[in-house]
Order: structure tokens, then sequence, then C-alpha cells
């Protein structure tokens, strides 16, 4: 009698977790889908007077984590610092920027579950994204390029189209489809960010390693065993991000951009960032 | 979800081979490593139980990520090594430090009059625990090894890291490209329960029918 009585109760509790699971799956997604067709995030960061931003901590230049004071320092977060700025000004109110780091294959959910208004993480603006987010107008030119060990002898990415090389990419980056149409045969594999990106290159896990150009010359800076080589073979300016449908965001910054443009800062920044990096030409990126 | 199977069916039964593989390869290594180590835990021989048991304080105690990464960077500077094979080779040591222990602990819940009795008779140390003491343990292990195993084939996700081509490296992929991660990862959760599911009922089984 209790056994059967136990086998009762344990039926009772797998339908319960059952029910429970599904639920919470639905009311999760329902409420996902609410909070995303009420939201005004220009509203909120206004009467928030916070502005939250995805950045990255992995990446040389852009954003990388300083040993030093804990944040994440670089372009984007300068940029991030100067266009919140510059929007608080337009609106006549304070905004304080906030960050959070994110990586390549999470800034998107992060947006999307509103944890942050806007990503400003070396984003390639590209048609299938703006189907899910609203980028502003371009803010870095950037172009896909390869790094490689000096003594490997390898000149271009011609050179890789073959089955026995590979190709080392950043999980979630438009580098790793361009790739593909590049350098067709190669085996391509993709690691989490680039930091680990470049130790696999490091240890010789592939011949090469590929995403912008920008983010590789950060590399060349910090090793002198590697180099940028072949030049830019693709043409993908980066954006700032925020949710789709936040026009009102959306205007707001590219307001603030263009007057960042106008008044010198963006150079400035520019300079600051990119003026002593070898074979770079730092005013190419101004225009 | 069902676009998300279609469009990407091959790549995620790929990810699903890999993640067998590994989980297999890893179950097989982790069971007869950790079955040594426990062995040399118990070893009345002081240099053996050092050993056996500097192995599994170390291992148990440092993330598997790390000894990951350190296979995959490190030791590959030496020997040509792979994400797939740095990242199951990692499994089996973190996972064999576990099974050890749980063997270790089987072994000490048979009745000491067990061992007593097998030596009376006769039979070397060595003879009695292979013999005689083991079997036994081992029956009394099931339990814990059976979690162990479902960990394995969970913890084989971190080849991910080190792009072992595996199921959560494949969603991860799926995700970048269809920038849905939701719907992917519920789709690549659910072949995870098809491994672990019947893993964990044929332990349970293997548990009631050994009692």
């Amino acid at each position: 009698m209790s056994k059967l009585k136990g086998k009762r109760i344990g039926l009772l509790a797998a339908v319960v977790l059952v029910v429970v699971l599904v639920g919470s799956l639905v009311f999760g997604w329902t409420y996902h889908e609410y909070q995303s067709k009420t939201k005004n995030s220009l509203k909120n960061i206004k009467s928030a007077h916070v502005m939250r931003w995805g950045v990255k901590s992995d990446t040389r230049l852009f954003g990388l984590i300083s040993p030093k004071t804990g944040q994440s320092e670089g372009f984007d977060i300068d940029m991030a610092r100067t266009v919140t700025k510059q929007i608080a000004k337009d609106q006549g109110t304070k905004i304080k920027p906030e960050f959070t780091p994110v990586t390549t294959s999470s800034k998107i959910q992060l947006i999307k579950n509103n944890q942050v208004d806007a990503v400003a993480a070396s984003m390639t603006i590209t048609p299938e994204r703006a189907k899910i987010v609203d980028f502003s107008n371009p803010y870095f030119p950037a172009g896909q390029s390869i790094l490689v060990k000096k003594n490997s002898g390898i000149k271009n990415i011609q050179q890789l189209n073959n089955p026995k090389s590979t190709i080392i990419g950043v999980m979630g980056t438009m580098a790793m489809e361009t790739t593909k149409k590049f350098a067709p045969k190669a085996k391509l594999i993709a690691m989490p960010d680039n930091s680990q990106a470049f130790s696999a290159l490091q240890s010789g896990q592939g011949d090469a390693m590929t995403t912008d150009n920008a983010i590789l010359y950060g590399f060349c800076q910090q090793s002198k065993d590697v180099a940028v080589i072949g030049g830019t073979f693709t043409n993908q300016p980066y954006g700032l991000a925020m949710d789709k449908g936040q026009t009102d965001l959306q205007k707001a910054v590219n307001r603030a951009l263009k007057e960042i443009r106008a008044d010198g800062t963006y150079d400035r920044l520019i300079k600051k960032w990119f003026g002593n990096i070898p074979g770079l030409d730092w005013r190419e990126l101004t225009k | 979800m069902i676009k998300i199977l279609t469009d990407n069916w091959s790549t995620i039964i790929t990810g699903f081979e890999f993640t067998i593989l590994s989980s297999i390869v890893g179950l097989l290594g982790s069971l007869i490593l950790g079955t040594v180590f426990a062995l040399m835990e118990m070893a009345p021989n002081k240099f053996l139980k050092f050993i056996g048991t500097a192995f599994v304080e170390f291992f148990r105690n440092i993330p598997l990520l790390v000894i990951t990464l350190f296979f995959y960077v490190v030791v590959s500077h030496a020997v040509k090594i792979n994400g797939f094979w740095a990242g199951t080779i990692a499994l089996i040591l973190y996972t064999s430090s576990f099974v050890a222990e749980c063997i270790r602990g089987g072994v000490n819940s048979v009745d000491p009059g067990q061992m007593e009795g097998a030596r009376s008779n006769g039979l070397t140390y060595t003879q009695a625990m292979i013999h005689i003491v083991l079997p036994q343990g081992f029956k009394l292990a099931i339990p814990s090894l059976g979690n162990q195993f479902i960990n394995l084939v969970k913890n084989s996700s971190i080849l991910s890291f080190v792009a072992g081509l595996d199921l959560m490296y494949q969603a991860n992929v799926i995700s970048g490209a269809n920038l849905d991660p939701f719907n992917t990862y519920i789709v690549i959760g659910i072949f995870y329960l098809l491994l672990t599911g019947p893993l964990s009922v044929f332990m349970n089984h293997l548990e009631n029918r050994l009692r």
C-alpha cells in the first residue's frame, strides 16, 4: 500500500515539475515579448540618469580590462563615454555611463534581455544583425585582415586556401562567415574570444588568426613575433547597437555622433588610441 | 525551433557525434584511471598511496577549464594536440579523480571481514583486493558513479572553449550565425537530454539489478 502511495507521489511530483518547467518557459517568453514591446530606452536612460553600455573586456585598443583600475579601457569605452556626455548635453540632463563586459557572442542577447541599453563592442554592421538590433551610423571604419606568426612565411590569405591550413576565428564574428568565401578550403575553428584566439595562434593551433584589422593591430602592439599581412579584404565598419525599435535612442546617438565628429572630439579619440601603431596611419581612419 | 533543426541538422549531428565520442572515451578512460588511482590511494605501500592521493587531490581541486586550457595552450607547444583531445584528456583526468573517490568510498564501506576472511584463506592483499573486495566496492559505488558519468557528459561542453567541435561549440556557432541563441540553446539542451536521460535510466537499472 505504502509503496503504491510512494509511486503516486513520485508521479505527481514529476507532473508538477514538468508543469513548472513549461510554465516558467512560457512565462519567461511572454514577459520578454511584453517588455520589448513597451520599453523606450531613451526615456529609461533619462529617468535613471544612467546609460548602460555593453563593452569588450578582452580587446586591446577597443575595450580591455586595465589591471590598474579593473575597468575596461579603450576606444569603444571612450566613444561610449563621449556619446553619453553628448546625449546628456542634447537632452539637457545628467547621464552617467555604466559599463558591462560583453563577449562577441553574448552582446546581442544582453541587448535583447534589456541588461544593457546599447553596445559599443567593435561590432560590425551587417544586414543579418540589423534585422535584430538597430545600428547607429558607422563610428569606425574596420576591415577584415589576417594575423600570422612572422616566421610562418605566409603572405596573404590565398596561401591559406588549402585543406592543410587552419584559420582561427572568433565565435560569432562576421569574419567567420567571410573567411569561408576567401579561403573556402581551409579548416576554420572558432574560439570564444579574441585573447583565446590569439593564444591559440601562439600555441600553434592554427596558421593564422582572422578578425578586424584594428583588433589584430592591437595584438601586434602586444607581441613582436606576429604581423598583420595582406591588407584588408573587406570593408566592415563598426556601429553602436541598440535594441530593435528604439528609434528615439538611435536618433539621439546618431545626433551625438555627428556632433562629436564636428567638434573634433572624434579625431582626438582616434589619435589617442590609433596614433602610434606601426603600419597604420590614424588619419586614414577619420575620413 | 524546427527551423533551427532543419537548417543546421548536419552541424548539430556533427556536434552530437563529437560529444558522444568524447563522453565514451572519457567514461572508459576515467573509469580505468579512476580505479587505478583508487587502488593506489588504498594501497598499503606508502609511496603508491602518496601518488594516488596527490593525483586525486590535485585534479579534484582545480577547475576543469584550467586543465583543458593547459593542454590546449601550453602542452600543445611541445606535442601537437587539437581542441577535441585537449578537452577529452582534461575530462578524463578531472573525472577520474572523482571516480577514484567514489570507488574508494565504495570499497571502504565493504565489511572489513571480507578482506580478513580472504587473507586468512591464503590470498595475498592484491588478490583479495581484486577478486573479493573491489567487485563488492564497485557495486556499492554505482549510484555515485552514475552521478559522475552524467556530470562527465555535461562537462564535455568544456570542449566548446577550445574549438572541440562538440554540441556546445556547434550551438555557439549556430547562434552566432542565426543570432537566435534563445531557441538554439533550447534545441541543444534537448540533445544533451537525449544523452543524459538514457544514461541515468541505465544507471538506475544497473543499481536496482545489482542490489
